[in-house]
């Protein structure tokens, strides 16, 4: 093993606090605005577009907890000697619909850190699962994001 | 928007219509004020250009991808779903650019209606900044 040693992966399957937040109209409404949306129900907000969630469960920080380029620090994504995040992916699975009054639960698990050589040295792949689940318990969507170290 | 793809006449290779997109400051505050996003590179121009480097202001990494998705979703409209959905930002955009995103189709399952999309935002020199896949299902007429 190159630079993964046994205290980083040692925190694969971490999660964080799980949040539950409650989608509004007007958040839709402001998302579908700010994204340029077309379509009239999510401009009204009846229902929100696929990528709302990420505006749903930005963390929300007192402004002390912010870095000083304005950047609030996700404690899942563990730093990794001599690496810094060069880019990153996001695979998304939609199961139901959002809608205003839909009270949503996040659960953030570090699902796996791997190694793979690349031209410039190791590169470091870490993979942050997000699981959203409605007040009924149903599954409503599902992220996985990667973030890819140099 | 197109008209209502029809899952009988879809064949691989099949493009998505083109929807441009100017990067602008507007929107781009609008965003990262959705989003509660305090990133200074997308709004403190002093401070991206000199202490970080970078040209001008960067557009928002999700927001190129919401834009992508857009183009899968609204392709589809009413005629079936977004089912999966996935994206990189290999290339910084920034404000000024004039960008646009693609899509066509890259396979077709008549028997389930799914149809796999692959979809890509490209800047004025068409570099491929956001390539994305997505797999929606159609529903048979």
């Amino acid at each position: 093993m190159g630079v993964l040693d046994s205290d980083l992966l040692a925190r694969i399957g971490t999660s964080a606090a799980p949040q539950t937040q409650l989608v509004t109209r007007r958040d839709i409404r402001k998302y579908s605005v700010a994204t340029g949306q077309r379509q009239q129900r999510y401009l009204d907000g009846d229902e929100a577009p696929p990528m709302f969630h990420v505006a749903l469960f930005w963390p929300v920080l007192p402004l002390t907890e912010l870095s000083a380029n304005g950047v609030a620090i996700d404690p899942l994504f563990p730093d990794v000697p001599g690496k810094r995040p060069m880019a990153g992916g996001i695979k998304i699975d939609f199961r139901l619909p959002l809608r205003p009054g839909d009270e949503l639960t996040a659960t953030r698990t570090l699902t796996n850190i791997y190694e793979k050589s690349g031209s410039t040295g190791a590169l470091v792949f870490i993979e942050v699962t997000m699981q959203v689940h409605n007040a009924r318990g149903e599954l409503v969507l599902t992220e996985k994001t990667t973030r890819i170290m140099r | 928007m197109s008209a209502v793809p029809d899952l009988s006449r879809l064949e691989p290779g099949q493009e998505l219509p083109v929807r441009h997109f100017k990067a602008e400051p507007v929107q781009l505050f609008l965003y990262n004020a959705a989003l509660w996003n305090a990133d200074r590179i997308h709004f403190d121009h002093p401070y991206t250009t000199q202490t970080e480097s970078y040209p001008a202001l960067v557009m928002a990494g999700p927001l190129l991808g919401d834009w992508l998705a857009q183009a899968a979703n609204d392709w589809v409209g009413d005629a079936g779903q977004l089912c999966s959905f996935e994206y990189s930002n290999r290339r910084a955009c920034y404000v000024g650019d004039a960008l646009r995103s693609v899509g066509k189709v890259r396979s077709v399952d008549v028997a389930t209606g799914e149809v796999v999309l692959e979809l890509a935002i490209l800047n004025q020199k068409d570099e491929v900044t956001t390539p994305g896949t997505a797999v929606v299902r159609l529903r048979r007429a």
